[in-house]
């Protein structure tokens, strides 16, 4: 497992909302593959637009972003992408199987061909039995590992999260992020993880890239020791005492500045 | 442990209970509220050509029977029909409205003036403009009964929410598979409600629509019927036919609650009984 090509190249980035609004800035960003990389600040500071930039959802006003040396929208559709939101972005009128299923039956992937696939992904997240559920009856952490299924069911090699357990309490938010560090080490993928959270991001990510808002740029770009696997020990030690140090003082000073 | 089953047990026939309250309670306020009037008219020796005893009125439906069953059968396929084509074109023309802003824009000021213009007012044009005259109650019925479904199938389609359609646009949707597995369930709650609307209007525009058409010709409705009887002092035989409106509009009523309860009910919060 290679884990040291570039997968997605910015350059020189900027948004400007149709409203005027300059979300994100003079963004100039190497994502190597098998990262995972947390793009962490205050809320407005562009975090999703990004996001939302990289998954070819919006365009970028100029600059320029590459996926594997192509533009976000130019990708072949077998490569696809993962897409994890804030909430969890179920559609109520459809269970839980049919929830993960989803982006098979819009690749015309029939329910019969799609069966084993679904259950192995409702397998991962530890859903097995709910397949039948409606949304409604899930607390919200599960209704989140039906989003990380529906998400993973593609097999992508690149993983978007934005926010996604930023609405959890805290024991769901820790359980969940253990879960998704366990699929990022066992398999080829990359992962940008969107958080307000210093401490999330000290304890997911290798790298993490710091934000400031007004406009939407980053201000400083953090390398952490590898030292996966991870769990909860992790958050105990002094390397990571000593990681979120070093990030909250990025943080801080784009607070200052403003 | 047995305690627990106990209150188990106390809280279904609770419920049961509760549940069976829902129609007992109504129908016996009718029968009550009947009672009285019966009473009453008795009492006061009302004649019936004012106010006619209940227990008159049931003898009325049974005499007049035939041909008041006729005349609903009429109402009843005016209604459906009109309902029927409300649905299709609300629902086509919604669509086109989510589809394009032009279109909707450009359309939307007929709609509202449809809307908007008192049914009783262009009923006499269209019955003059079309020459079967069904065709001309189908209209007038469809006129009254097509807008909450046209505005809210547009409302609904577009109420699709804003991250699921990102996540349509990822995994590359058809614009097919968009409508058919995104706006349209989407849309279905909204759909269901103006069902419910438009199912009372169907009924109130086909016995406008008759009103104004008169009694003319053999094949009539319930309106009819009660416009004859008007004529001819029937009272008796009005409240019967009036009755039998009022039956035909509680069913529809019933019927697209029931229709609503199933398609909503596993998922919308509307029909989802919640647990106290
Ligand atoms: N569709 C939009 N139209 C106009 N402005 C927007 C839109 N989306 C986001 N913005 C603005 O862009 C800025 C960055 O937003 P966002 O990327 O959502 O920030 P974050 O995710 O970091 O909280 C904010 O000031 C926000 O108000
Ligand atoms: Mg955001």
């Amino acid at each position: 497992m290679s884990k040291s090509n570039p997968i997605i190249h910015m350059g020189k980035v900027k948004k400007t909302f149709e409203n005027g609004t300059l979300a994100v800035q003079g963004m100039t960003l190497d994502i190597l593959k098998g990262q995972f990389i947390s793009f962490l600040g205050p809320s407005g500071c562009g975090k999703s637009t990004v996001l939302k930039m990289i998954a070819g959802l919006l365009r970028p006003t100029s600059g320029q972003i590459l996926i594997n040396g192509k533009k976000p929208n130019e990708i072949s559709s077998d490569q696809n992408i993962g897409y994890v939101f804030q909430d969890a972005t179920l559609m109520p009128w459809a269970t839980v199987e049919d929830n993960v299923f989803l982006p098979l039956r819009l690749k015309g992937i029939t329910k019969y061909q799609a069966s084993g696939d679904i259950e192995k992904a409702l397998q991962k997240v530890g859903l097995k039995d709910f397949y039948k559920s409606y949304p409604r009856e899930l607390s919200g952490g599960m209704k989140m590992r039906v989003s990380i299924a529906r998400a993973l069911i593609m097999k992508p090699k690149l993983l978007l999260m934005d926010e996604p357990f930023a609405a959890l309490d805290e024991m769901t938010r820790f359980r969940l992020n253990d879960d998704v560090l366990s699929f990022w080490e066992n398999a080829d993928l990359t992962v940008i993880f969107v958080t307000h959270s210093v401490f999330e991001s000290v304890y997911l990510s290798n790298r993490v890239i710091v934000m400031a808002p007004r406009p939407g740029r980053v201000i400083a770009d953090i390398s952490l020791k590898d030292s996966y696997p991870r769990s909860e020990e992790y958050r105990t030690t002094s390397a990571y005492t000593e990681n979120c140090r070093l990030v909250s003082g990025h943080l801080k000073n784009s607070m200052v500045k403003e | 442990m047995h305690k627990k089953e106990e209150e188990a047990d106390n809280i279904d026939k609770q419920e049961l209970w509760e549940r069976r309250l829902k129609w007992i309670m109504p129908f016996m306020a009718i029968t009550f509220a009947i009672l009285i009037w019966e009473f009453l008219v008795r009492y006061y020796e009302v004649p019936h050509y004012l106010i006619p005893a209940p227990s008159k009125i049931s003898a009325t439906l049974w005499t007049d029977g035939p041909s008041l069953l006729k005349a609903m059968l009429f109402t009843i396929k005016l209604t459906f029909f009109s309902l029927l084509l409300a649905i299709i074109g609300g629902v086509l023309l919604g669509m086109l409205f989510a589809l394009s802003r032009t279109i909707e824009m450009s359309l939307f000021p007929f709609a509202v003036i449809l809307q908007v213009t008192p049914i009783i007012a262009i009923a006499p044009l269209i019955l003059i403009y079309v020459n079967s005259t069904f065709a001309a109650l189908l209209i007038c019925a469809w006129i009254v009964a097509f807008f909450p479904i046209l505005s809210n199938t547009a409302i609904g389609l577009r109420s699709a929410d804003h991250n699921l359609r990102d996540l349509f646009s990822l995994y590359r949707a058809t614009p097919w598979q968009r409508l058919r597995f995104l706006m349209l369930p989407s849309a279905l709650p909204y759909f269901m409600a103006a069902l419910k609307i438009a199912g009372g209007l169907s009924l109130i525009g086909a016995v406008v629509a008759e009103f104004v058409a008169g009694t003319a010709g053999q094949n009539t409705g319930l309106a009819s019927r009660i416009l004859e009887s008007s004529f001819r002092f029937e009272i008796p035989r009005m409240f019967a036919a009036l009755f039998l409106v009022s039956i035909l509009g509680v069913s529809i009523f019933l019927i697209t609650s029931l229709l609503s309860h199933i398609v909503l009910g596993h998922w919308h919060e509307s029909e989802i009984k919640r647990e106290k």
